[in-house]
């Protein structure tokens, strides 16, 4: 998955600054004027103290370094998957569909068929855990300004050339330092921090679905919440099983061209698209992220088909969050994607009828505010990755009382 | 005017329009032939050494068989009249040697024991001191599991998986793959002598040299999709690998042709034979052959017939790679 940084030490600010080689100031003049630049400047000021939220995991969980893990506590057997002869397995929770033989690992790298049967290597495998807001994952219509207990542990199912975190997403759960944090401790630690929900973010949830189950059960009965960062990438039972145990969910909707989740994403759009609609089905809170590379997925046509399936499909309700790319991982080659093409995405999708389209990774833009689709009055400010100022009352405008979707209070 | 070494301008023009005589000449079909002739000296040559009674009245590959088997097909593939002298022909005294086995097999079906050993033996006496001798794979467990002795330190042969050093921290990339390298590989080894088992393999079809690379770097999951093509060859195209693999020894002992990588003892059969090429991919596609082979005699369809022919040969082959050869008119096979 991309989108999110491990800590907020790492964050790359945007590049604003005419300095910068790859953003023209013409580009900048065009959507930021100078009172704009200051506040983006004071934001990313703000943000970098934000860092005391995002402590390590050696400072959340207090048994790091103690010992040497056994590799035995983090090894449950898979709950999706059927058995083949001669020991083979077909996984049954990603469309990919592994046939793995004895002692080998699928796709994702986390998953092993030892003599027959399968196993997740991960469960309670934690490699990395922070303390973030809400608004880092991004979901802007779930308790603004509440904190989000964050954790991941090594793998993904796909292998976007754009990641972020390809150094936990793409290796093997061994080959990255991970700390033993069962789910009930995991919800204490929650509790602890004072986060009324647990994020399942960072790498790809979906391939540590056992530990993710476990641990919403284990929240909720803790009175913790829980939610989820994920590529969508799943068959449809193991979604309803998985997300059916989240209070929100996003999604990121990486490209709506099946080439590009080919070539960029090693996946399918298909079944992205239908876990959209099967969380729309199941009434689940769900927000879509688009992250934005320029060239490979910024077309207007793109933009306006997104747009248009969004609306038709799962409402126009649902909050779509284009955001700016950043070059890492296999894609150092490209620019940081241009302010004004966010622009020009956003204003598609509000043409389209989408009632809540915010632009993303670029602090103190106007756009990641959100306004009141009927009476346009300014319902929540923020700044950054902070909500400075939030209005809804009984989830409506206080002004025209239009109901404003989402989960808002506690 | 000053001269440089001895070239005057005049010679130095005199020298570039000589060439471009010959070539002029070479669309007239005399590079064409002189091309011809050097195709027909370049043949990679595969050397097959067979020894039906490897194993003695045991079940187990006899040493002093191996070793001379494994004599055989040296001293075949170099033209030399005694083990050392073509040993001497690939490593040279001071080079560390990093001997690439497959250990995912365990004891029954990992690189043969014996065979490592013997070749332990020849570089020691090529002039490699044991400590600059290292016997790896991804995972020191699997090692175990294999049989081999694990060590660390002093002045013996070395023999540990990457998971005791790790990855390097940089990715490497070439066409599709973007992959950390194992440290072992990239900064213990000058020289790689690959250990492959011949093997069936579900998803590339056979697994043998090319195949056998997934095993120095991180993330060989992520490399298993459309039969392996064209990760395979991009793998092998990574610097470390493609300038430091001299030499691959494949341990065709014991064989499998059907439902690999994992043993199978059903279908596998005791083949006694060493495959030696400096060429990985004539060497793959040799032991393909020979899988071939036993399929048809044990009835089986051939492995296009199964759509899992292993196309990721004719990649490594094909003109932006050039890791070696799959035409068969230039593999010369040596049966011993």
């Amino acid at each position: 998955m991309a989108g999110e940084l491990n800590s907020l030490a790492d964050v790359k600010f945007p590049d604003v600054s005419p300095v910068n080689p790859h953003v023209r100031s013409s580009e900048l003049d065009s959507t930021l004027d100078r009172r704009c630049f200051l506040k983006c400047a004071v934001m990313a000021g703000a943000a970098c103290t934000l860092d005391a939220f995002a402590q390590p995991l050696t400072a959340i969980l207090p048994w790091s370094g103690a010992s040497a893990q056994s590799d035995s506590q983090f090894v449950v057997e898979a709950r999706f998957y059927e058995k083949l002869q001669t020991k083979k397995i077909k996984c049954k929770l990603c469309p990919r569909e592994c046939t793995v033989g004895d002692r080998e690992r699928g796709y994702c790298g986390v998953r092993e068929n030892r003599g027959g049967t399968y196993y997740s290597l991960v469960h309670s495998r934690v490699c990395t855990a922070h303390i973030d807001p809400i608004e880092k994952k991004p979901l802007f219509h779930y308790l603004p300004g509440s904190l989000a207990f964050s954790l991941a542990t090594a793998g993904c199912n796909v292998n976007c050339k754009f990641c972020q975190n390809w150094d936990i997403s793409q290796v093997r759960p061994e080959q990255v330092r991970a700390d033993y944090a069962p789910p009930k401790t995991v919800a204490e630690l929650a509790k602890q921090y004072g986060c009324p929900t647990i994020a399942y973010t960072y790498s790809e949830p979906v391939i540590f679905s056992e530990f993710l189950m476990d641990t919403a059960d284990a929240g909720h009965a803790a009175g913790v919440r829980s939610v989820v960062v994920s590529n969508g990438y799943m068959q449809q039972k193991s979604l309803q099983a998985a997300y059916g145990k989240m209070d929100a969910v996003k999604i990121d909707l990486k490209s709506f061209s099946e080439s590009y989740y080919r070539d960029v994403v090693c996946g399918e759009l298909k079944p992205v698209l239908d876990s959209l609609v099967t969380l729309r089905k199941m009434a689940k809170w769900t927000e879509i992220v688009y992250l934005v590379v320029p060239t490979l997925n910024d077309s207007d046509a793109e933009f306006r088909g997104l747009a248009g399936w969004i609306k038709t499909n799962v409402g126009a309700d649902v909050p779509l969050h284009f955001t700016r790319f950043h070059p890492e991982y296999l894609l150092k080659n490209l620019p940081p994607t241009p302010v004004p093409t966010l622009g020009r995405a956003k204003a598609i999708a509000d043409a389209e009828g989408l009632h809540y389209v915010y632009i993303g990774n670029v602090p103190g833009h106007p756009a990641e505010n959100t306004y009141c689709p009927k009476c346009r009055k300014l319902l929540v400010e923020r700044m950054g990755l902070t909500t400075s100022q939030m209005l809804i009352q009984k989830n409506s405008c206080p002004f025209c009382k239009h109901p404003i979707p989402g989960i808002w209070h506690a | 005017m000053r001269r440089d070494e001895g070239t005057t301008r005049r010679d130095f023009l005199r020298t570039c329009i000589t060439g471009t005589a010959v070539l002029s000449v070479s669309s007239g079909g005399a590079l064409l032939d002189a091309a011809e002739q050097t195709s027909a000296l370049a043949k990679s040559k595969v050397v097959v050494a067979r020894d039906p009674v490897l194993r003695g009245a045991a079940s187990t590959v006899d040493s002093q068989r191996v070793l001379k088997l494994l004599d055989q097909a040296m001293q075949t593939l170099f033209g030399a009249d005694h083990p050392a002298e073509s040993w001497k022909k690939m490593v040279r005294p001071g080079e560390r040697v990093g001997l690439k086995v497959n250990a995912l097999g365990g004891r029954a079906f990992s690189s043969n024991l014996q065979l490592v050993e013997a070749i332990c033996e020849r570089l020691q006496e090529a002039g490699i001191k044991a400590r600059d001798i290292i016997i790896f794979d991804r995972d020191t467990e699997e090692l175990e599991r294999s049989g081999f002795h694990i060590s660390t330190e002093g002045n013996r042969i070395q023999c540990f998986g990457t998971d005791q050093l790790g990855y390097e921290d940089d990715l490497v990339t070439y066409g599709s793959v973007g992959s950390r390298l194992s440290k072992i590989l990239s900064r213990n080894c000058d020289v790689l002598i690959n250990l492959p088992v011949l093997k069936d393999h579900d998803g590339a079809g056979v697994s043998m040299a090319l195949k056998n690379m997934y095993g120095v770097i991180h993330n060989p999951n992520k490399y298993h999709p459309n039969g392996c093509n064209p990760y395979i060859a991009d793998v092998n195209m990574l610097p470390d690998i493609r300038t430091k693999m001299r030499l691959t020894i494949c341990d065709a002992t014991t064989a499998t042709y059907e439902g690999g990588p994992g043993y199978k003892p059903q279908y596998s059969w005791k083949n006694n034979a060493l495959i030696v090429s400096p060429d990985p991919v004539a060497l793959d596609y040799v032991g393909w052959q020979m899988i071939e082979r036993k399929r048809a005699e044990k009835g089986l369809k051939t492995l296009e017939a199964e759509k899992r022919a292993p196309l990721y040969i004719a990649t490594a082959a094909d003109a932006q790679h050039r890791l070696g050869t799959n035409d068969p008119k230039r593999i010369a096979v040596v049966e011993v």
